[in-house]
């Protein structure tokens, strides 16, 4: 503070004014945006992903309800709703996060607890969705994808995927250690359930590095979902980890004919989340609620092969359009949950490890 | 014009040292007016939030908040055996209000930086935690909970973590560490990382450095001896991929570079290879990408400095018999010193602080520490690391700059960075 002191002394008589109507400026500026009313600001992925909600969801609010809203779309990252929440000056009210997201932000008091009675209540969705911060939004997986105008026969599996004899060719993982340790134990033969208890140990660990070690020199790592559809469409892997949503965009939009794997699938749920101090709570209310009602929902599954979180939604859809998500019976299965618990523990120290691992 | 007469007059009536003083003043007055919107600009943009991420490297306060009773019953133990139990139970008491405000896993996270597994220690004593311990019986309640509260490393960790300052995460950014002692020591060699980075970092930045020189060199020669017509021209292929999206030149490169990408189709088909080179997605792939994108910022500061050196140089010295090499090495090089410098360090300080192009066209092995930035800023929320490892860079660029203002004092330079 002194040094602070002693610099502004230097500024003059002059500097001092500047700096003075500087701060007013600033905080002025402040002032106004809190000040200011706006309208309902839903915030979602982007991509292919939101264009469907815009249709199923944005749209038909709107007229729905005549309430003004805006959507916006982001990259996640918990650290970004804590700089809005932290910053006073948040301009979003919903925002659409995943699963450490919401578990992180919770903790830390970044979202509104939600009142359950204004959106249907908890029976209405399925357990794994119900959250005193957020409610579920979609159900997707990390699952394995390939070409299958290059493959003739499907991967049997994350074991082929290691079997570099069998299937020629490199193969694409999501870059740090989430998801990619998980897959490692399964294609050693850990039984899907089981993942997690191994995972815990440091054997586990060990024995997840000493699988990925075997293929190492044939992994490209991708670090935006955008990627590994490109990967598989360029020829560059014969096989990759995959958002199952990302193959079905690729496959209607762009005329692939991408295959996936269900055994073994890692899957997560996204959550909706009002974040606290929104002023926009009551509309907020009513926009979730619209998303929450099963033919709504149903609508969204049509459009994306996403599962969703009402219970009724899934009986809703037509069996051609149930068998590709990820909440068909069949897909679901034999799916392990990303444990967002074991990972908020171990992430930074596992990413260390991991970066430690690929320099060597 | 009578009215300027008039003033004339008046101004007469005052000494001149004080005229001397109020025009000098005016002039500050404009001179500050005229630079203001940029200062503010600085100053909101910059400093501030630079000044913010310094303090952030260092701020330790959450377990304080938290926990504030084990804190202040910790301050005074020695750390050889374990605590008394006036600090279980504060520490109960203190679990006890945390859960009621929900404020517990702020605690539990910092916690667990520094002991893995203290998420869980603290998050399930809150959890089975109903009520608080009848007198006395503190130290056996919290140790039926969880074994960990017999630990003395477990209760060390609060004591390290108790604030308000820390160099923690500035000795995690050095691969360093505190032990159980207080002693600083290496980090253990799974979480050793960031000193082989930032190495990296350095070494990326420094080749591609002498690439844009090696290759800029010799075309801003070309441009600036030119007639203007064909340097005017050459300038417009040097401008163009500056105007180009940063995100479209790594793509392209992408393009080009994968294995089923041009330039190894191009090399199958004239049968040089049989099996694709890997030249994308590791080292080789970042500098090239690297280099196409910062080639611009070398060629340009050059070309400038070339230009102002006059031919009749090199014509005297080839009068005077020296070989074109020798005239080159002795009269036409150390000329072009100042642009060379300048180009050179700003590359190397943007390269530093690269982010997207290695990000798309790296390996695993090859992110940049602003990879890791990023990484601990937007997802893990890990702050304290984050601005600990930026502070580490921005220390190192200073440095960088101020070695080089003091290589070239004395010097015309273009770049701006003199003394």
């Amino acid at each position: 503070m002194t040094m602070l002191k002693r610099n502004i002394g230097k500024l003059g008589k002059i500097g001092k004014i500047v700096l003075g109507f500087a701060t007013v400026l600033g905080a002025s500026a402040a002032l106004a945006t809190v000040a200011q009313a706006r309208d309902l600001t839903v915030v979602s992925w982007g991509g292919a992903y939101q264009d469907a909600q815009k249709k199923v969801y944005f749209e038909p609010f709107k007229k729905a309800a005549g309430i003004a809203m805006n959507d916006e779309s982001w990259d996640g990252g918990v650290g970004v709703l804590r700089a809005k929440v932290q910053g006073g000056a948040a301009t979003w009210d919903v925002v659409q996060v995943e699963s450490d997201e919401l578990a992180v932000g919770c903790e830390e008091g970044l979202f509104e607890k939600l009142d359950y009675s204004k959106i249907g209540g908890e029976a209405a969705y399925i357990p794994p969705s119900v959250n005193q911060c957020g409610v579920g939004a979609i159900l997707y997986d990390f699952v394995l994808g390939y070409d299958k105008d290059k493959l003739k026969d499907a991967p049997n599996g994350w074991a082929d995927f290691f079997d570099t004899r069998k299937i020629p060719g490199k193969r694409a993982l999501r870059q740090g250690p989430k998801t990619t340790l998980e897959i490692a134990l399964m294609a050693d033969g850990v039984a899907p359930k089981d993942v997690y208890k191994v995972l815990a140990t440091d054997e586990g660990v060990e024995r997840a590095f000493k699988k990925l070690d075997t293929i190492k020199a044939d992994i490209v790592w991708w670090k935006a979902g955008a990627q590994p559809p490109q990967l598989l469409a360029s020829g560059e892997v014969a096989m990759t980890s995959v958002y199952n949503g990302r193959i079905d965009t690729a496959n209607k939009n762009e005329k692939k004919n991408f295959g996936i794997v269900w055994d073994g699938a890692l899957f997560t749920l996204d959550s909706w989340v009002i974040l606290k101090g929104s002023p926009n709570k009551e509309a907020a209310y009513k926009f979730l609620d619209f998303v929450g009602k099963a033919e709504n929902q149903s609508k969204l599954s049509e459009n994306i092969a996403y599962g969703t979180s009402n219970k009724d939604a899934a009986g809703r859809l037509q069996p051609a359009v149930l068998k590709d998500l990820p909440t068909a019976p069949d897909n679901i299965k034999n799916a392990v949950e990303i444990n967002v618990a074991f990972w908020l523990e171990n992430i930074d120290r596992l990413t260390e490890r991991f970066n430690k691992w690929a320099a060597k | 014009m009578t009215a300027a007469l008039i003033g004339t007059d008046v101004k007469t009536s005052v000494p001149l040292k004080r005229r001397l003083k109020r025009a000098e003043r005016a002039r500050q007055i404009k001179a500050l007016a005229l630079v203001a919107p940029l200062l503010l600009f600085l100053l909101f943009t910059f400093a501030g939030p630079i000044a913010g991420m310094l303090w952030r490297a260092v701020d330790d306060r959450e377990v304080r908040e938290v926990l504030p009773q084990a804190v202040s019953a910790l301050a005074d133990w020695n750390g050889k055996d374990l605590p008394d139990e006036k600090a279980y139970a504060a520490l109960a008491g203190d679990i006890l209000a945390a859960r009621a405000s929900g404020t517990i896993a702020i605690a539990a996270k910092r916690l667990n930086y520094a002991l893995n597994g203290f998420r869980t220690i603290l998050t399930n004593t809150a959890r089975s935690l109903k009520a608080a311990p009848e007198p006395g019986t503190a130290k056996e309640t919290l140790a039926k909970i969880n074994p960990a509260w017999r630990e003395r490393a477990t209760w060390m960790t609060i004591k390290n973590a108790s604030g308000p300052m820390t160099g923690f995460y500035l000795l995690a950014a050095l691969d360093l560490t505190r032990n159980a002692d207080g002693a600083i020591v290496a980090a253990a060699p799974d979480q050793a990382i960031y000193r082989a980075v930032f190495a990296r970092t350095f070494l990326i930045s420094l080749s591609v450095t002498v690439f844009c020189l090696i290759l800029g060199f010799p075309v801003a020669y070309l441009l600036a001896t030119l007639p203007p017509a064909r340097s005017n021209l050459l300038m417009i292929f040097v401008l163009l991929p500056f105007w180009t999206s940063l995100l479209v030149r790594t793509c392209a490169w992408i393009v080009l570079l994968q294995s089923k990408g041009v330039v190894n189709d191009s090399l199958h088909w004239l049968g040089i290879i049989d099996q694709p080179l890997r030249l994308i997605y590791n080292r080789f792939g970042v500098c090239v990408a690297m280099t196409h994108v910062l080639l611009p910022f070398m060629i340009l500061p050059l070309y400038s400095t070339m230009k102002a050196i006059s031919p009749a140089y090199m014509r005297a010295a080839a009068s005077l018999g020296a070989p074109p090499l020798t005239a080159f090495l002795r009269i036409y090089l150390p000329q072009t010193l100042p642009g060379i410098g300048a180009g050179s360090l700003l590359v190397f300080i943007l390269a530093l602080g690269y982010y997207i192009t290695p990000a798309l066209v790296g390996g695993a092995a090859d992110q940049m520490i602003s990879y890791f930035i990023a990484l601990y800023t937007t997802e893990t929320a890990n702050w304290g690391l984050a601005s600990a490892l930026g502070a580490v860079l921005l220390l190192a660029t200073v440095l960088l700059a101020l070695v080089y203002g003091k290589l070239v004092q004395g010097q015309q330079v273009t770049g701006g960075m003199k003394n």
